[in-house]
């Protein structure tokens, strides 16, 4: 089984958020980066089938040459080799189209991206490529079993979670869920020398235009403070919910 | 041309965000001089869509689209949007419509923007205000195709009636076997308790409650409220409380009317993922913890007093007022 998993490179989930020239762009100064944490649940999850039944995983980014030491972390990891498109992930639609070629070329069976990346939160690039391949499709997946060319995925849905079942070739929406927290790998140093061998091939963007734009960003208006309430006086709280919020 | 919304329903009932959909539309539309047409998927009463200003309703009536597919369901949406000459559909941020609008957006070769919380901002060019990183931030997005897809983000419009006169019209599109290639062999839902996807009250609690055994406080205060029951990271990930339950950057978003944060202390991953509630209210010993600067109400108190307190006062208050 040819495994793909395709890798965001985005800020901590402890950043601090600003912008720069004039809230156009996002300020990276101090910013460490990671593996977006959705992506990072699906990346265990693929390199637990290689353990369990055979497979090669390829990890994949769209994004520029400071994501490779996140792709370096990915074989760390236990992915077998990277692929970095040679591109500003601007946009949803224009990402999903350069996945798509990655796709067609490697022709993989089992396409893993998390569901949404935390630094734009679009949510759309797994639907996206599935749709542009016409490949089998779950979002939101919170288990996977393969089984030759059977899937059996559960989906999170609101308020529970179902089962189906589909065939590959398959892409999966992944987040937490599809291993358990304590599961997820951290890379050791035999990891970490090993990663340095393995092959990280860049390619050349297709010549695909971009369906959106970021104009500009802006931080969120200055909360006024906390109103305080005492523990004695509880009836004030209820009041104020009731009166002032208008919530209850 | 008209506006497009996929109004989702349950049990042959629209749910809430439908009509925040309806609303929302309605809004663009008059700004655009156009009309809002609604898509309903096994709905035999469809008449409260002429509350909230849709003007034309298609009707599909399918038995294999009774458990939501979200290739077959794109697929609809899609021909809908072809047969009505749909420019900008609006779409939910329900899990079912999250699943599907990448989908649409492809069919459509349209430009997709999701977690959308305001009225376009410029229909020319065309620019919406959405939330990013985390909700930590918002970037505001020019969607620059033709035919444009919005995902409205829950809670963020509300409901604003707008009586209209709803044409009705039965649509079937033609659906392919290739639609229901993945299929549903069974669903686990929790019945009988609200969902934290559908509340408009979460009551959340976190290691201040010192053992999974002090829960039925926090239980009782959602009964009392008509809540729905989070937690935070750390109490799920010991075990404490169900994965199900764990709200934050992430677990599951709330945008909730009202949050009510018990005993979690608010770190920066947690309050990303519940920011986009309305009313913030924090009860924590440590009058110290970050969630009181983002919280709009505090009480610093001990929640094994503050909370059977709150219940009580909450008690008497529900029943004066019913």
């Amino acid at each position: 089984m040819k495994i793909l998993v395709c890798i965001s490179h985005v800020p901590d989930t402890t950043s601090k958020i600003n912008f720069i020239n004039g809230d156009t762009e996002f300020d990276t100064n101090g910013v460490q980066y990671v593996i977006n944490p959705n992506d990072e649940f699906g990346l265990t999850k693929a390199v637990i089938l290689k353990e369990q039944q055979g497979a090669t995983v390829t990890v994949v980014n769209v994004g520029g040459t400071d994501a490779e030491a996140t792709l370096r972390k990915a074989l760390a990891i236990g992915a077998d080799e990277a692929i970095r498109v040679n591109a500003n992930a601007t946009d949803g639609m224009f990402v999903a189209k350069q996945l798509a070629a990655v796709v067609k070329e490697g022709n993989y069976d089992l396409v893993i991206a998390g569901k949404e990346s935390l630094d734009y939160n679009g949510g759309m690039v797994p639907g996206m490529l599935s749709a542009m391949l016409d490949y089998n499709f779950v979002n939101s997946c919170v288990g996977l079993d393969i089984t030759g060319t059977d899937a059996k995925v559960m989906r999170e849905i609101d308020g529970g979670k179902e089962t189906l079942s589909t065939s590959l070739p398959l892409i999966v929406g992944g987040q937490k869920g599809l291993v358990e927290e304590k599961d997820l790998r951290i890379p050791n140093m035999r990891g970490i020398m090993m990663a340095r061998s393995k092959v990280l091939t860049v390619l050349e963007p297709t010549n695909d235009a971009a369906a959106t734009k970021a104009v500009k960003f802006e931080k969120p208006a200055a909360k006024s403070a906390v109103k305080l309430v005492s523990a004695d006086n509880l009836d004030e709280l209820v009041n104020l919910l009731h009166n002032e919020a208008k919530v209850i | 041309m008209s506006i497009l919304i996929y109004a989702e329903s349950a049990e042959g009932k629209f749910k809430k965000v439908a009509l925040e959909l309806a609303s929302y539309a309605k809004k663009v539309a008059e700004s655009m001089g156009t009309t809002v047409t609604a898509i309903a998927v096994n709905t035999s009463d469809v008449s409260e869509l002429s509350n909230y200003g849709v003007d034309k309703v298609l009707k599909v009536t399918n038995d294999k689209l009774n458990s939501f597919n979200a290739k077959a369901y794109a697929d609809v949406i899609k021909q809908a949007a072809e047969k009505e000459d749909a420019k900008i559909v609006v779409m939910s941020s329900t899990t079912d419509s999250l699943y599907a609008a990448p989908l649409v957006s492809v069919a459509l070769n349209a430009g997709y923007a999701s977690n959308v919380v305001a009225l376009p901002l410029s229909t020319s060019p065309f620019q919406v205000k959405r939330t990013a990183f985390s909700n930590k931030a918002f970037n505001v997005t020019e969607i620059e195709t033709e035919v444009k897809v919005i995902g409205l983000a829950k809670n963020s419009f509300g409901l604003v009636e707008n009586a209209s006169t709803l044409a009705q019209e039965d649509f079937t599109p033609s659906l392919k076997d290739s639609d229901f290639s993945v299929k549903v062999e069974s669903v686990e839902k929790v019945s009988g308790k609200v969902t934290i996807a559908d509340a408009e009250i979460v009551v959340s609690a976190g290691r201040g409650m010192k053992g999974p055994e002090n829960w039925g406080m926090i239980e009782e205060l959602a009964s009392v409220l008509g809540a729905a029951t989070a937690c935070s990271k750390p109490v799920s990930d010991i075990g404490w409380r169900p994965h199900s339950e764990h709200v934050g950057q992430t677990g599951k978003p709330v945008a909730a009317n009202l949050y009510i944060a018990v005993g979690i202390s608010g770190a920066i991953q947690h309050i990303a993922g519940i920011n986009s509630s309305k009313v913030k209210v924090v009860i924590n010993t440590d009058a110290d913890a970050p969630f009181f600067k983002v919280a709009d109400y505090g009480v610093v108190g001990d929640a094994f007093e503050v909370v059977p307190a709150l219940i009580e006062k909450l008690k008497a208050f529900k029943a004066s007022n019913s």
